[in-house]
């Protein structure tokens, strides 16, 4: 078995502690897994990768339009997330949204068939890709406005405090985002009214065709929250070990009531920006170097070789079922209806 | 079962794309995520990654063939243990996904055939244009970005700004080539923060420099609206004279294709509200290049409204060394004598297809083409009214407190006995934008509406 001791595969995230800024927490150590943590988290990475993949495909067929921002490459940082919080914490994010969205445990059907547009699509087909809600599994969408949803997420947070439900509001946005003033408006309040958020920087290395070096003025995005007093750190976003690591510190530090916790979660986009991005800001061999150096899925994959905790046939196993159940969403998402056309005027008002 | 291949849509607006070329060759292994061909689309040339694994059987368009309609079989992958033999009985299968897939909306309703009664259509020239000017065709992509460099060259104080303007060459290419020509000190790629560079840009213009501010789309500019309304339109008033803000907002506006409630929407009305702005809304290439020219040799703030759809539009444009269209002045299209059709932008495109139906049904429109919201030229409106004594408005926008019902409003006040039926209005219905194919089409306008509401006001219905 791998000792996690330290990272071997990172992404070159420093994860040590600095004294750059007074609210430089040292990221804490990888926790070893067990085996059914790594089959977990291989099952549900893989089942994002397997529908992102599908999405993909159903878009050049022309069954989804307009915008399709695809996670692939990012699974381990919900994933790892998702495997720290407890029932009730929510979750918000942008545009990219599809993993977070399976991850909350929603149906990989209605998530399909809101991509198709379909009237059993989460929002009745009418949000799309980019807008998509489910108050039952505490995900509070799907933003089309990038840094939008950063003062949504502040908000949840005020709302846990105000009903004192031990709550935290798991708040995602983009390096690219990360320039947005709101953001800055939103971090003051939350640390002047010690609000239960979790900042979560997806730092992808790009905004659309724009690297963080070319955005921004500091490029280590976990420091973002020092001059209000936010601890920050930057967390290994390929290894879901480190990422659930990193998640359960900080959501201890929320629940203690000490405010909220930016974590820089370091991680990579393989596919562009969206459906239509022919993404030449990059060179193949960087996108090649990490999918084959620092995949998430086939780093929990050699870790369950390794230690015997599953065979190459039963690993086949659970890819093959993880298909069906994809394949049935995309079926679902392809057969179901489009809307009643009397839906274009209801849910615009009470 | 040989897998088909089919041509992948690959943006929001495409319906079709040149096969540019095949990295593949027959008789190729491919694997899942292998990219087997470059396809250009209307924006750019994207890789096509195999989705399956296989055997390259066969490929059934050859590379550098252009306008390969979506979802057509371009090659046919054969799965393991397949030989050749497969291929005919796949070849005499039919193609599949066109039963319930939704084919990409296509960008505009197809053009009805002309009737074979129409009369005569009556195009009067632009009076802008010189006699005798040649003509060329441009798509208003081209024409935008033509109308840039020329300002760009003429006047050093000019410079733009934008979210991907510079290296990326603009998100929907409408600054291509600007970087190479005028350099980073010009073309300059901001960070994603439309309120900061908004102020920014209002802060150099308040000192004299002439910038052109791109958001990506105007429903980024939602972020910055203060900058553009409190700071750029009231300066000049404020500062009893002495300072005001040369510069350009633009980008485009209003719908595109599916991408939903918070990515579509016109703001025609919303800038057109504020005293100390101009309010361009361009349909053709011409209207494109001629306005956009002016508006950045304006002195005052410009706010101009383009449209995703019609970027890839072609126009014959007049090939002018210097062709500048005046703020502030409609266009009449085409003349007519039953009724008035008024549109700008994108609206004007179903207005046009419906005088062209209305025609064949014996009813002549007169359709005028806006080309500025701010200021409004009325006048060009009430002459045609006077004449016509009917009018219709078309537009995608909200209808209340719409462009439409302030037109309403001063036809009513300054024709009203000229008036032989009510105003009438064709808008985008009063819903957020949704997703689904069915309904975004029903929250559009369309022809069929245009030519309803020209019944209604001609009592031929
Ligand atoms: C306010 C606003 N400005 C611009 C855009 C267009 N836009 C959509 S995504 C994006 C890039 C965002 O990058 P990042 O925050 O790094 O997130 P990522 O896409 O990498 O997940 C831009 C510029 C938008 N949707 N909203
Ligand atoms: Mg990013």
């Amino acid at each position: 078995m791998a000792t996690a001791t330290k990272s071997t595969t990172g992404t070159g995230a420093r994860t040590t502690g600095r004294s750059r800024g007074a609210a430089k927490k040292a990221a804490p150590a990888i926790a070893e897994f067990d085996k059914d943590q790594e089959l977990h988290a291989y099952k549900e990475m893989l089942l994002i990768r397997r529908f992102e993949e599908k999405a993909g495909q159903l878009y050049g067929m022309g069954y989804i339009g307009g915008f399709c921002h695809l996670y692939i490459g990012q699974e381990a940082v919900v994933v790892g997330m998702q495997m720290a919080k407890k029932d009730g914490d929510q979750m918000i994010t942008a545009y990219r949204d599809h993993g977070h969205m399976l991850a909350m445990d929603l149906d990989p059907k209605g998530v399909m068939a809101e991509l198709t547009g379909r009237r059993g699509g989460l929002s009745k087909g009418k949000g799309g890709s980019m807008h998509m809600f489910s108050k039952e599994k505490h995900f509070y969408g799907g933003h089309g406005i990038v840094g939008a949803q950063v003062s949504l997420g502040t908000g949840i947070g005020f709302a846990n405090k105000y009903r004192e439900n031990g709550n935290v509001c798991m708040t995602f946005f983009g390096d690219g985002a990360a320039n947005q003033g709101q953001i800055y408006e939103s971090f003051n309040m939350a640390a002047l009214w010690k609000l239960p958020v979790i900042y979560v920087i997806e730092n992808n290395r790009y905004g659309m065709g724009t690297s963080v070096e070319r955005a921004s003025s500091t490029t280590d995005l976990s420091q973002r929250g020092v001059s209000f007093g936010i601890p920050g750190e930057q967390v290994d976003g390929m290894d879901v070990r480190a990422v659930m690591a990193a998640s359960e510190n900080a959501l201890e530090y929320c629940r203690a009531g000490k405010g909220p916790f930016i974590l820089e979660m370091i991680t990579y986009r393989y596919r562009g920006h969206s459906m239509s991005d022919p993404a030449k800001y990059r060179s193949k061999d960087e996108v090649q170097k990490m999918r084959t150096e620092h995949d998430p899925i086939e780093q929990v994959r050699a870790r369950l070789l390794d230690a015997n905790w599953a065979t190459e046939d039963e690993l086949k196993a659970i890819d093959k079922d993880v298909r069906a159940r994809v394949a049935e969403a995309a079926e679902f998402a392809q057969t179901d209806p489009e809307p009643d056309p009397s839906e274009l005027y209801t849910d615009i008002l009470l | 079962m040989p897998i088909d291949i089919l041509m992948p849509a690959l943006s929001p607006t495409m319906e079709e794309g040149k096969l540019a070329k095949w990295l593949k060759a027959e008789g190729d292994t491919v694997s899942a995520g292998d990219v087997i061909a470059e396809i250009e689309t209307d924006k750019a040339t994207m890789e096509v990654e195999a989705v399956d694994e296989g055997v390259l059987g066969k490929i059934l368009v050859a590379e550098g063939t252009d306008a390969v309609k979506v979802n057509e079989k371009i090659a046919v992958l054969l799965g393991e243990g397949e030989d050749a033999s497969a291929l005919d009985a796949a070849a005499s299968a039919p193609a599949p996904a066109a039963d319930n897939g939704p084919a990409p909306v296509p960008a505009q309703p197809v053009a009805s055939a002309p009737h074979p009664q129409a009369p005569a259509i009556d195009t009067p020239a632009d009076p802008e244009v010189p006699e005798g000017t040649q003509m060329k065709s441009s798509t208003v992509r081209e024409a935008l970005r033509d109308a840039m460099a020329e300002e760009m060259r003429r006047d050093g104080d000019v410079f733009i700004m934008g979210e991907e303007v510079a290296e990326y060459q603009g998100a929907y290419k409408i600054t291509q080539g600007l970087l190479d020509e005028f350099g980073p000190k010009r073309v300059i790629d901001t960070p994603i923060t439309e309120h900061g560079f908004a102020g920014l840009g209002v802060g150099a213009a308040m000192t004299g420099l002439k910038p052109i501010v791109e958001f990506m789309t105007f429903n980024f500019a939602m972020q910055a609206i203060d900058q553009i309304i409190n700071s750029a339109a009231k300066t000049l008033y404020m500062s009893g004279g002495q300072m005001g803000a040369p510069i350009v907002f633009r980008g485009p506006n209003g719908a595109a294709a599916r991408v939903g409630a918070q990515h579509s929407q016109d703001y025609a009305s919303w800038y057109a509200h504020v005293p100390g702005l101009k309010v361009v809304q361009p349909y053709s290439a011409a209207d494109a290049k001629g306005l956009l020219k002016a508006a950045i040799r304006d002195p005052n703030p410009v706010v101009f409204l383009e449209n995703e759809i019609l970027y890839g539009h072609s126009f014959e444009i007049p090939d002018m060394e210097d062709f500048v269209l005046p703020i502030g002045k409609a266009k009449i299209e085409r003349a007519g004598t039953d009724v008035t059709l008024v549109s700008w932008g994108i609206g004007m495109t179903y207005t046009m297809k419906a005088a062209d139906e209305l025609a064949g049904m014996g009813i002549s429109a007169e359709v005028i083409n806006l080309r500025t919201i701010r200021p409004l030229d009325i006048d060009t409106v009430l002459a045609s009214v006077r004449k016509t004594g009917r009018i219709v408005t078309i537009e995608e926008a909200f209808p209340m407190c719409s462009v439409s019902a302030e037109i309403a409003y001063q036809v009513q006040e300054q024709a009203f006995d000229y008036l032989d039926a009510p105003v009438l209005r064709v808008t985008g219905k009063d819903v957020p934008m949704p997703y689904a194919a069915n309904l975004e089409k029903l929250a559009l306008p369309s022809v069929p509406e245009v030519i309803d509401a020209v019944k209604a006001v001609t009592y031929t219905a």
